[in-house]
C-alpha cells in the first residue's frame, strides 16, 4: 500500500478556510493519509487553527482569519503536504469493537438483507462482522461515524421513507457503508442491530468514541450480554 | 473583571415564543466529530449587542427569532437589544432596537411579532451565565447541546437566565442611553446583497445558470432555519448532482438536484454532497439570517482578499485590545 500522493488540489472554502482535495475515490487507503495531514496542519497552525473537517478524500481546514491572510494559510497548507507520509499502519493502532445484538426487534431491516443478498441470517451476521471497517467521516451527527466498506452482497439502498425515530444505539447499513446512531434521530438507514455502546458522551475525553481514520469490528452478542453491557432493549417502533 | 460573580436569576419566561436560544460566538474544535458550529445567525446584531455594554466578544446572548417571548425581570440590571424589529416592549412602552437600557425587578419585557428583520439579540452586562458544553455556550436544539440547560433547549415557560449581579449597577449610569452609530442599525426590509466567494464546483454549472445566479434576484423561501435557508428563482443546472461528501463551511451555497441554492448556516450538517456555487461572507449570512420570506436577495461576486479584509475590519472594532489570536475566537 505504498502508493504515491498525486498533486493535491487547494480550493477556497470562504475566508478562513482551505478544502485540501487529495483523492477522487472513497477507499480505506485513503484514510492514513488523512490523518497524517491532521497532526502536520495541528503543528504548522498551532494557535491559529479552528476546526479540520475530514471526509472521505478531503480535508476542510480553518484557520483564524485575524490572524492569518488566506495567501498565508495556504503556505501553511503546501508545506504541510509536501513530503507528506501516511500514518504508520504497522500493527500499532488498535482495532475498536462495537457489541451488536443481530435481532429482528431492534433491527428490522435484517430480514430485507436476507432477501437482497440470498444469504441466512447467520451469513448475514457473519459477513458484517467479517471485515474490519474504516471510519471515513464524522457527521449527520455528533459522533456518527460514516464506516466502510461493507461486503458488496449486503449493499442495499436507503429505505424509500425514512423513519422519523431510530433509537439510539441502532447499526444501520446503506449501500458499501454501515453506521451507528449515537442518540435518537430520523434516519433512512436499514437497521440491523444495536449496539451498547455509548458512540457520544459529552462527560468523556474527547466526547466521541470513534474518529476519522479508526478502524471498527463488530462483534456478535446475545441479548443476555447486550443487557449485562447496558443495552436498551425497547424493539423499534412500527413506521408511521 | 476584578469582583467575584454574583449568580442571580436575572429573567423568567413568562411566556415561550417560537424559539430562544442562548449563543455564544459559537462551538469550535469539534467539527471533525460531527458536532457543528452554532452560535449566533446575525453575527452583526449579536457582537452590537454585547459591544454596547462593552462585553467581551463570545458573552452569551440570547437570540430571539420572531418573536412572541414574555420575560419578567427578577433583578434590575442593563439590558442592550440590536436586531430585528419584533415589537418590543418593557412595561406596554415600546422599547427600540440597538440601544442599552436599564430595567427594574418585576418589569415585563414583551416581543410582539417580526416587523423588520427575523432575530433579535438580547444581551445583559456581564454576558449571560450558562454551563459551557463542549466548550461553548451555543445553543444547538438538534443536537442537545449548550444553551441556557445545557441540553440545546430553546427557553420555555418558567425557565430562568442567570446573571452576574455585580455587573449591572455599575453599568447603569455608564451605558444606558448608548445606542449603535445609525450606519449599523440596518433596514432588514431592503433588498440584500449577499457578497459570494465563488468557488468549490462552480465550473460544473452551465453558463445560462451562471448568469442567472448572478444577475436576477433570489427570493427567500419559507423553509428556512439556523441549519439553512433555501432561495428560489431560475433553477440552476450543474453537471454533477451528487458528490463524495465533504466539509462544509458557514455560508456554503449548495445546489441540490432542484437547482434551488440553500445557504448553510449556523446549524449546518458539518458534511455534505451537494455542489456548491462557493461561500457567502460570515456578514453576508449574518444579513441573510434576518430576512424574511419572500424578502429579494442578490449574489454578489466577491474575492477572498476583500471578503478578508471586511471581516477585519468587523471585528476590530470589537475587539479593543490588540488582536490575542484564536483565544478571542473560541
Amino acid at each position: 500500500m505504498t502508493r504515491n500522493l498525486r498533486l493535491p488540489r487547494l480550493e477556497h472554502a470562504g475566508i478562513d478556510a482551505w478544502l485540501v482535495r487529495l483523492f477522487d475515490e472513497v477507499d480505506e487507503a485513503n484514510m492514513p493519509w488523512l490523518t497524517a495531514l491532521m497532526r502536520r496542519c495541528e503543528a504548522m497552525f498551532a494557535s491559529t487553527l479552528i476546526d479540520m473537517v475530514p471526509s472521505y478524500t478531503t480535508l476542510l481546514v480553518h484557520y483564524d482569519p485575524l490572524v492569518l491572510s488566506s495567501h498565508e494559510a495556504r503556505r501553511y497548507l503546501e508545506s504541510a503536504l509536501r513530503d507528506l507520509v501516511p500514518d504508520d499502519e504497522s500493527g500499532s493502532a488498535e482495532v475498536k469493537e462495537l457489541s451488536v445484538w443481530y435481532d429482528d426487534s431492534v433491527g428490522p431491516e435484517l430480514k430485507r438483507l436476507e432477501c437482497v443478498s440470498g444469504l441466512s441470517r447467520d451469513q448475514v451476521i457473519e459477513v458484517h462482522c467479517a471485515r474490519e471497517y474504516r471510519v471515513f467521516a464524522l457527521g449527520f451527527a455528533p459522533g456518527f461515524a460514516f464506516m466502510g466498506r461493507v461486503d458488496e452482497r449486503l449493499a442495499v439502498p436507503r429505505l424509500d421513507t425514512p423513519r422519523q425515530r431510530v433509537p439510539a444505539g441502532s447499526v444501520a447499513v446503506t449501500g458499501r457503508q454501515t453506521a451507528a446512531y449515537p442518540r435518537q434521530s430520523p434516519g433512512g438507514w436499514n437497521l440491523i442491530g444495536r449496539t451498547p455502546a455509548r458512540l457520544f458522551d459529552r462527560h468523556r475525553d474527547g466526547f466521541s468514541l470513534l474518529r476519522v481514520g479508526d478502524r471498527v469490528r463488530f462483534v456478535s452478542v446475545d441479548r443476555v450480554e447486550f443487557e449485562r453491557l447496558g443495552g436498551d432493549t425497547t424493539p423499534v417502533e412500527e413506521r408511521s | 473583571m476584578t469582583a467575584p460573580i454574583d449568580v442571580v436569576c436575572g429573567l423568567r419566561v413568562e411566556k415561550a415564543g417560537p424559539l430562544a436560544l442562548l449563543q455564544d460566538a459559537g462551538r469550535f474544535g469539534v467539527r471533525r466529530l460531527g458536532v457543528t458550529q452554532g452560535g449566533p445567525a446575525d453575527l452583526h446584531a449579536w457582537a452590537w449587542a454585547n459591544h454596547l455594554l462593552d462585553n467581551p466578544w463570545g458573552a452569551p446572548v440570547l437570540e430571539i427569532t420572531l418573536g412572541g417571548l414574555e420575560l419578567i425581570a427578577e433583578h434590575d440590571m442593563t439590558l442592550a437589544l440590536c436586531g430585528a424589529d419584533l415589537e418590543a416592549t418593557l412595561d406596554d412602552k415600546p422599547w427600540l432596537s440597538w440601544q442599552v437600557v436599564s430595567v427594574t425587578q418585576g418589569q415585563r419585557l414583551r416581543f410582539g411579532s417580526a416587523r423588520s428583520g427575523a432575530r433579535a439579540y438580547l444581551a445583559v452586562a456581564g454576558g449571560f451565565l450558562a454551563e459551557p458544553v463542549l466548550g461553548s455556550v451555543a445553543c444547538v436544539s438538534r443536537e442537545g447541546l449548550g444553551g441556557h440547560d445545557g441540553h440545546g433547549r430553546s427557553l420555555a415557560m418558567a425557565d430562568r437566565l442567570h446573571i452576574d449581579r455585580s455587573c449591572q449597577a455599575s453599568s447603569r449610569e455608564r451605558y444606558v442611553g448608548r445606542r449603535a452609530p445609525g450606519k449599523e442599525r440596518i433596514d432588514y426590509r431592503e433588498p440584500a446583497r449577499l457578497r459570494l466567494i465563488p468557488g468549490a464546483q462552480i465550473s460544473e454549472f452551465s453558463g445560462v445558470s451562471l448568469f442567472a445566479a448572478f444577475n436576477r434576484p433570489w427570493h427567500v423561501d419559507s423553509r428556512a432555519d439556523r441549519m439553512g435557508v433555501r432561495l428560489k428563482g431560475p433553477p440552476l443546472r450543474c453537471r454533477l448532482s451528487t458528490m463524495i461528501s465533504e466539509g462544509i463551511p458557514l455560508g456554503a451555497v449548495q445546489v441540490p438536484p432542484d437547482g434551488q441554492p440553500i445557504v448553510l448556516l449556523n446549524d449546518r450538517q458539518t458534511i455534505g454532497g451537494y455542489p456548491r456555487l462557493g461561500t457567502l461572507t460570515p456578514l453576508a449570512c449574518a444579513r441573510l439570517a434576518q430576512c424574511l420570506p419572500e424578502q429579494e436577495v442578490w449574489l454578489v461576486a466577491e474575492t477572498p482578499q476583500h471578503a478578508q479584509e471586511e471581516y477585519r475590519r468587523f471585528r476590530l472594532r470589537f475587539d479593543v485590545t490588540a488582536v490575542p489570536g484564536a483565544a478571542s475566537h473560541r
